[in-house]
């Protein structure tokens, strides 16, 4: 009876409450025991939901080194530090990858860190108020769009860019230099390192905005109106106060951005150009851990050459979950409560 | 003391500078999206016949749909939305409720918190290993799998910030009022959260829906028309995957309508899910 009953407001329920006080003695013990029956069952239940999730996690490690074994059984550690990947001869080492992977990220993040602060600069200090709400959106949107798409747009519309008018002029500006000019050189072939960079910049924009934003939040509105009233410009506001003020959340959102970066695959699938080799220059078409896994699988025969896509995974998932570590550490010791 | 005009006028500049690099900073991320979206519409729109959604994908050079591509889609991010959502919300209740700050809570929290920005790639080679290498084939079960992975911890996240924001003297009052723990989570708890869970359900839909990695590696790809979650199954994100690698035109073509097609009901469930907390909230 009590279980058909439309629960609601705290009046209904009162009236329930009541409605139960007539009801002959002998039936009330079986509606409390009823209640205490279902309690363990529930219990139990959400409990068994959120061991689920700690079984998945470990479950993931188990069947990623279970996996690898072979492959880290055969090759050893250097697997880590081999550059050569050739599977006709099954000689496998994961460096052109890592690297790759760490490239295209750091290039994400230093083109992507910059711009996501200025935008939430833009949304915390100059934004007209009735816009506010709409840009923050229109952000969060970049990140509802998928992967394959940002893959897509980057084949057939960033790559030509990049090889028509940006990598010429790059070339020429900055290839003859010094030093630098080693990261500029070669044929602008439209695909590569940089190209994936600037997708994943783009991609990561989003969640480094909006996490800022929440650290932005918790500034003292006492502390930002005192910095305007001694005659603080806004980018003194900005540079000054806020970001000393946010330091730490800020470099947690930025590692969050980096986590994204790492394990993005099919943006960079797309436009990477899957060549397993080391070059200086950020044109050179290289490949990234999550791009040879999604370029290879399929057609990976052999067990070496699976179990060596595999510990692939197995240091993808490591690098990113140490960085996922330290992003949640600096959060949380920023004592806010920001989804990571 | 008097006033520099030399510094005023650099603090200004510097001022003026970094305002207008905001500005630009906001104009080139909308400048991109809206990029995107452009050449969807105007790539996806004019091959948008009533034929993508009633044929199944064709072979190079002859005509075709989507059809199979968009069922297999459907099939597999329903089952993976099935299960996700009772786990999901059960496991975001026992951490709000039961676990607010005992250990085992914490380390579930934790876990929660790294499968929800790990990559999904990885979610996709779990599955490999635990479902289909077992069962020695590919298949759509597979893949929902994979996905109910992924939208998991966002429904778990969300349940339990929405479930913490109900104050706890409701929960007190209810309990004063002799009811059971779990009935008050569920008529009190449950109800008073529930625009919140919804959007969170919402927003894991609309992540799952465009999600390609972690279906390479689970539930492959078909060219034919199959409704058998048993059998390896085509989904949108893998076809357009393949189509739009190809060297071939149409199927290039096809994968333009097909990451429209994805792209608009993305971008519609997002809108729709914070549209929705913000009335209900």
């Amino acid at each position: 009876m009590e279980e058909t009953a439309p629960a609601g407001t705290m009046a209904s329920r009162n009236s329930n409450a009541f409605d139960q006080a007539k009801v002959p003695a002998a039936q009330r013990p079986r509606l409390v025991a009823f209640g205490s029956g279902f309690e363990p069952v529930f219990g139990l239940a959400s409990r068994a939901a959120a061991l689920l999730v700690v079984l998945v996690m470990a479950g993931i490690f188990a069947t990623l080194c279970y996996q690898s074994f072979p492959a880290f059984k055969t090759f050893g550690l250097p697997f880590i530090f081999n550059s050569s990947w050739n599977p006709v001869t099954d000689k496998f080492g994961a460096l052109p990858a890592v690297t790759g992977t760490l490239i295209t990220s750091i290039v994400a993040v230093v083109c992507g860190a910059p711009l996501a602060l200025g935008v939430a600069f833009y949304l915390n200090e100059l934004c007209p108020f009735r816009l506010r709400s709409i840009l923050t959106t229109t952000i969060e949107l970049l990140a509802a769009i998928p992967s394959i798409i940002y893959g897509m747009w980057g084949l057939f519309v960033l790559v030509p860019i990049m090889s028509k008018i940006i990598q010429p002029a790059v070339i020429n500006a900055l290839g003859p230099l010094p030093l630098i000019g080693a990261f500029f050189q070669g044929p602008p072939f439209g695909i590569g390192m940089l190209t994936a960079g600037l997708i994943l910049s783009i991609m990561i924009l989003p969640f480094i905005a909006s996490v800022s934003l929440q650290a932005f939040a918790t500034v003292p509105v006492a502390l930002r109106e005192a910095a305007y009233g001694t005659g603080a410009s806004v980018w003194e506001v900005c540079y000054r106060i806020i970001l000393p003020y946010t330091k730490t959340g800020i470099i947690g959102a930025i590692m969050l951005g980096l986590g994204r970066a790492l394990g993005e695959t099919m943006a960079v699938t797309f436009v990477i150009g899957n060549a397993h080799r080391i070059q200086m220059s950020l044109f050179a078409p290289g490949t990234t851990i999550s791009a040879t896994l999604a370029n290879e699988f399929t057609e990976a025969f052999g067990k070496m050459y699976l179990s060596s896509l595999l510990a692939l995974g197995l240091i993808l998932f490591a690098i990113t979950f140490v960085v996922l570590v330290i992003t949640r550490i600096l959060l949380h010791s920023a004592n806010r409560k920001i989804p990571v | 003391m008097k006033l520099d005009p030399g510094i005023l006028r650099k603090r200004r500049l510097m001022n003026r500078f970094m305002i207008g690099l905001f500005h630009l900073a906001m104009i080139v991320s909308i400048g991109v999206l809206a990029a995107i979206l452009i050449k969807l519409v105007a790539d996806g729109v004019h091959s948008l016949a009533p034929s993508v959604f009633t044929m199944s994908t064709p072979a190079p050079g002859s005509k075709g749909g989507l059809f199979n591509a968009i069922v297999g889609s459907v099939l597999v991010v329903f089952f993976a939305i099935l299960f996700a959502v009772p786990i999901g919300v059960l496991a975001g209740t026992y951490l709000a409720e039961y676990g607010r700050d005992s250990r085992f809570g914490h380390v579930v929290r934790f876990c929660n918190d790294i499968l929800l920005s790990a990559p999904s790639i990885i979610t996709g080679l779990f599955i490999y290993g635990l479902v289909v290498l077992p069962v020695g084939h590919f298949s759509g079960w597979a893949g929902a799998l994979a996905l109910c992975f992924i939208a998991l911890p966002v429904i778990i996240r969300t349940t339990e910030d929405m479930l913490r924001l109900v104050p706890d003297t409701l929960r007190e009052a209810t309990i004063a009022l002799g009811c059971p723990y779990w009935k008050m989570i569920v008529s009190i708890g449950w109800r008073a959260a529930r625009p919140g869970i919804v959007t969170g359900i919402i927003l894991a839909l609309a992540r799952i829906s465009g999600e390609t990695a972690p279906l390479l590696f689970t539930s492959l790809n078909n060219q034919f028309t199959s409704f058998s979650m048993n059998a390896p199954l085509s989904t949108l994100p893998i076809v357009i995957f393949q189509f739009a690698m190809s060297p071939y035109r149409d199927w290039q073509q096809l994968a333009w309508v097909g990451s429209l097609l994805i792209t608009v009901t993305v971008l519609a469930l997002s809108i729709f899910a914070r549209l929705f907390s913000r009335r209900k909230t």
